[in-house]
């Protein structure tokens, strides 16, 4: 299908993009879950907001330890980053798991952040990361961590009249280790479940994806990592709360996994 | 909207309303009709083209998004009549039954193997896994692909 007529507007800064954002209006970043929408005519809004002309919203840089990333960053250009690799190798193993090149090449980070598709690899790693949301509307700016962020499938912090513009990722722990595995039943499909987790010298963090309407941290398994509990033991408390059988099964082996990849 | 795309280093302009697919707009605009629509909604990869020298689903693009940019499609392949090496190599190794998905298929691997020419088997397989193929199981096409790499990097392919 087509999608069904809109008013397209394409402002070249966020000062130009703000005033028209909106309950009638739908933010165009990279177009890989939007226009799906669109085209299905699941999503009819009245205009357009193509924001792929403010480059000002495109960067990856660091400021005294923190990672912060444009929202309008393509996740090809994160997992071409070094910067992001060297420093913060979850969001770079959890980028390459997103969609498949050809997607990546358009998609990114702010639009799968404000998605917030419960099976998106991005939102689960930067929960782990206790990542900040930069969001700002015509009244000012606010900046929301990620529990407050990700409400459930599709739902987020965001007012309509407010535009993600970045997102701070902290500094890693000292002698932090990262893993993130998930199942999925081709590559680049979207995963039926999966986990990060951030394992450091007493601080452990650790978060399902698949396992609730948005990003669950697993917090017994944290605690129990952070005491010294088994990665198996850990992973098994961190499913324990997942309903279905079948996703509690997988939940708790790719938590395995993930921790397992973490450890020192 | 007016727009102007290169495509396949052609001026192309042409009206378009906001909500023209860019797909549509190579197809029915550009009247090239290599590309194909399979799904629009990103899964199947029939529709990939090269945005700026990127692989991209142009079924999820907006016209009116490749204003002022370079498209390739698989018309801009082949140089002098001379068939792209991974298009012989599709030939030869029977990677393609109706023919509906190739084009995907090519304009994806042609920016896959610009960006890694050493790529082996798995990196390859993943790499093809953005395209679907309804008709041949795969075989031949990550052997033709594997063929295509092989021959792209100057090393001798085996005949059967």
């Amino acid at each position: 299908m087509k999608p069904a007529p809109f008013e397209y507007r394409a402002p070249t800064s966020v000062d130009e993009a703000l005033p028209l954002l909106g309950l009638d209006s739908a933010v165009l970043a990279g177009g890989q879950s939007l226009v799906p929408l669109l085209n299905l005519r699941l999503a009819r809004p009245e205009v357009v907001v193509d924001i792929n002309g403010i480059d000002e919203l495109a960067y990856i840089s660091t400021d005294g330890g923190t990672l912060r990333l444009g929202a309008l960053t393509r996740q090809s250009a994160i997992e071409r980053s070094e910067l992001v690799s060297d420093g913060w190798p979850l969001l770079h193993k959890a980028v390459r798991l997103v969609g498949h090149p050809q997607i990546r090449a358009r998609g990114t980070v702010g639009g799968s952040v404000a998605h917030a598709d419960p099976a998106a690899e991005l939102p689960v790693a930067l929960t782990v990361l206790d990542a900040r949301y930069r969001l700002r509307s015509a009244g000012g700016e606010r900046v929301v961590g990620s529990a407050e962020f990700f409400r459930g499938p599709l739902e987020t912090a965001r007012e309509p009249d407010e535009l993600l513009v970045e997102i701070e990722v902290p500094a890693l722990p000292e002698g932090a280790g990262s893993g993130f595995a998930e199942h999925a039943r081709t590559h680049g499909d979207f995963a039926t479940a999966g986990a990060a987790a951030l394992v450091a010298p007493g601080r452990a963090a650790v978060a399902l994806l698949g396992a609730g309407p948005a990003p669950v941290r697993a917090e017994a398994a944290e605690r129990a990592l952070a005491d010294g509990a088994e990665p198996r033991e850990a992973a098994a408390l961190a499913a324990q709360e997942v309903e279905d059988e079948h996703r509690r099964a997988l939940c708790s082996e790719l938590a395995r996994r993930a921790i397992e990849e973490a450890l020192p | 909207m007016r727009i102007s795309v290169e495509i396949n280093g052609r001026a192309c302009e042409g009206d378009v309303e906001p909500r023209t697919l860019l797909s549509d707009f190579i197809r029915h605009g550009a009247g090239l009709t290599g590309t194909k629509v399979g799904c629009e909604q990103g899964v199947c990869g029939a529709c990939t083209v090269q945005l700026d020298g990127e692989p991209v689903r142009s079924c999820l693009m907006l016209a009116v998004q490749a204003n002022g940019r370079e498209l390739r499609t698989v018309e801009g392949l082949a140089a002098d009549g001379e068939l792209h090496p991974l298009q012989r190599a599709f030939h030869e190794a029977h990677a393609l039954q109706c023919g509906f998905c190739t084009p995907g298929f090519l304009m994806s691997m042609e920016g896959y193997l610009r960006e890694h020419p050493d790529a082996g088997e798995e990196d390859l397989r993943e790499a093809l896994a953005g395209n679907l193929c309804r008709c041949t199981g795969y075989l031949g096409i990550v052997e033709a692909v594997e063929n295509a790499a092989r021959e792209m990097r100057g090393e001798d392919v085996e005949g059967d």
